[in-house]
């Protein structure tokens, strides 16, 4: 049987930095038998620790790319790499781009890597998400268990 | 002889956001400046008309590689204006919590930052390709820091459990005990990474600016300590603003350090290690001797040397601490407010952090100043980088580039820190 991760990424205290975690939420109840969701710090060994020995893992992060708040993105990163503009490394820590291009060059990498990104609005310290990530969340989370759901069919197939 | 202008517009593996020019007239360098332009922060002012008590939180938000320096820069000031001594075993506890933040950022900066200079690499990702398990121990390495600022600080960025006069919460014996394994083999990683490190091609550099660094009788000084200078300096944390000045550059967003009156000085691993190795750990010592090192070390391409070597000392002085641990009988000492001004002192991973806080009788700040290490090494950066431009200036362009950028991150600028980051720029004549 092939292990799935669910991870979400954010800080919950940075306004929708915290999207990632807070979708991790929304999913934890909601996903397939078997899946297993964590929220993580951005830490490379903790992520590489977090998805090691899965086949798929789906990450969910806020990103800012200058496109309007709550667009969604999504990239298949088990074979090409991510594009570092849109998930951009903070300047003070090793960001979830070069983590997986890390965790590639290192083979720590899940053959199959899907990465949500939803563009944030805000980043203010102590606000809540604003209403467009927020909205966004849900339609992700839709998105997130249709992705697993097709999964399950093709694999019981 | 043609002139020419040589541009690199985001100068990468360096904390924040910065700049850098030399502008070469054939092969006369006529200026070099490394400019800041990440914006300003106001942290000093945030500061003003808060209480006393929200200092070390407020701060530890200027850094996220070196929260506990700022966090214990703060308390140091606070403390010691209202009189406070916390006992033993919390100041062990600080202590410990510091060695997690040494592991942590400068695992990060050897690993990811610097080592891929020395190789050859435009990065670390490139590097993992090559020698993935040296970049394996460099993970792990970082990730013990994050481990143990995580139990004692209650999180790995930032942490939470640091206030005025101790801790909210004090870690059990055997919390601190979990730690020990992975201690002991970050101690091995650490010895390993003072051999790789050694075995890098070094250019013949050395810096003879002033060199400025804590010093604690006994101890490798971390948390505290006197202010010490290779030229004789022997300060209390209360005499540093007579002794250094801050001057603003229009070309910078952070303030630029020297010694008052003119003077350059460097502050740091450098500064540390030559001016207190003496202090080290007899392991940290012996890795140091095995690899040629000597009692001093001014040269800022070896300081990956040093700092491995203090990553030796850091993992071996966390394993010590918690040996030694005994819970405090209460996790924070009380601590009332006096009005005056507060000074306080640490050894942040990129050198000697200083604050000064003036407060009123409740404890209400009404001035704060903050001088980052990185601060004060930008002149020392700058007359590096001068005369290493002088000495290359017949390398071709891109070759100098690479030489200019790693003069620069051989000195692990924290420019966030500053302010405070780095794009560089050539320009030849």
């Amino acid at each position: 049987m092939t292990r799935t991760v669910v991870i979400g990424i954010g800080n919950p205290l940075r306004g929708d930095d915290a999207a990632g975690v807070v979708a991790a939420e929304h999913l934890r109840p909601r996903v397939p038998e078997g899946v297993e969701v964590v929220s993580c710090s951005e830490e490379p060994s903790r992520l590489m620790e977090a998805w090691e020995g899965a086949d798929r893992v789906l990450l969910v992060d806020t990103v800012a790319s200058g496109a309007a708040a709550g667009t969604l993105h999504r990239f298949d990163a088990g074979e090409e790499a991510v594009p570092a503009r849109t998930f951009r490394s903070s300047t003070h820590a090793i960001g979830i781009a070069d983590t997986i291009e890390l965790a590639r060059a290192l083979g720590r990498l899940p053959r199959r890597v899907r990465v949500y990104g939803i563009e944030a609005g805000s980043f203010e310290t102590g606000s809540s998400l604003t209403p467009a990530v927020e909205s966004a969340v849900a339609f992700l989370v839709k998105d997130v268990l249709a992705d697993l759901e097709e999964e399950r069919c093709t694999s019981a197939r | 002889m043609a002139k020419r202008t040589i541009v690199t517009d985001y100068l990468a593996r360096v904390e924040g956001e910065g700049a850098m020019t030399v502008q070469l007239d054939g092969d006369r360098v006529e200026h070099v400046e490394l400019r800041i332009f990440e914006p300003p922060r106001f942290f000093e002012a945030f500061l003003r008309g808060r209480s006393f008590r929200e200092a070390p939180d407020i701060t530890a938000r200027i850094c996220g590689i070196c929260p506990v320096a700022y966090q214990t820069s703060a308390i140091n000031a606070m403390e010691s204006l209202c009189g406070v001594e916390v006992p033993e075993p919390i100041r062990m506890l600080r202590r410990l919590l510091y060695c997690g933040e040494w592991i942590e950022s400068h695992a990060l900066h050897v690993y990811m930052l610097h080592a891929p200079d020395f190789l050859g690499y435009e990065s670390a990702i490139e590097l993992a390709r090559d020698a993935p398990a040296a970049v394996e121990r460099g993970l792990a390495l970082k990730r013990t820091g994050n481990d143990l600022m995580t139990l004692v600080g209650g999180r790995e960025i930032h942490p939470i459990n640091v206030r005025v006069g101790g801790f909210y919460r004090v870690p059990t014996k055997p919390e601190l005990r979990e730690l020990v394994e992975s201690l002991e083999r970050a101690r091995e990683a650490a010895l390993d990474t003072v051999r790789w490190t050694a075995g890098f091609e070094f250019p013949e550099r050395i810096v003879d600016c002033d060199l400025v660094a804590l010093e604690q009788p006994d101890e490798y000084a971390i948390e505290r300590g006197r202010i010490r200078s290779s030229a004789g300096l022997d300060l209390a944390p209360s005499e540093y603003d007579e002794h250094f000045e801050e001057l603003h550059v229009e070309r910078s967003n952070a303030l630029q350090s020297q010694l008052r009156g003119g003077g350059t000085y460097l502050c740091g691993p450098l500064a540390r290690y030559s001016l207190g190795s003496a202090e080290l750990s007899p392991l940290a010592r012996e890795a140091a001797a095995e690899v040629g090192l000597g009692d001093e070390c001014r040269d800022p391409f070896r300081s990956i040397v040093v700092r491995s070597v203090e990553l030796v000392h850091a993992c071996d002085e966390s394993l010590r601490l918690i040996e030694a641990y005994e819970p405090p009988d209460h996790p924070a000492v009380q601590v009332d407010p006096v009005a005056g001004t507060g000074y306080g002192v640490s050894e942040a991973p990129r050198g000697l952090l200083y604050h000064r806080y003036r407060l009123d009788a409740d404890g209400t700040i009404l001035d704060a100043k903050i001088v980052p290490p990185t601060s004060q090494n930008q002149l020392a950066i700058e007359d590096d980088l001068r005369d290493v431009v002088a000495r290359n200036s017949r390398l071709e362009d891109d070759v100098l580039r690479r030489l200019c950028e790693q003069t620069i991150r051989n000195y692990d600028p924290c420019i966030s820190c500053a302010t405070h980051f780095l794009d560089l720029q050539v320009e030849r004549k």
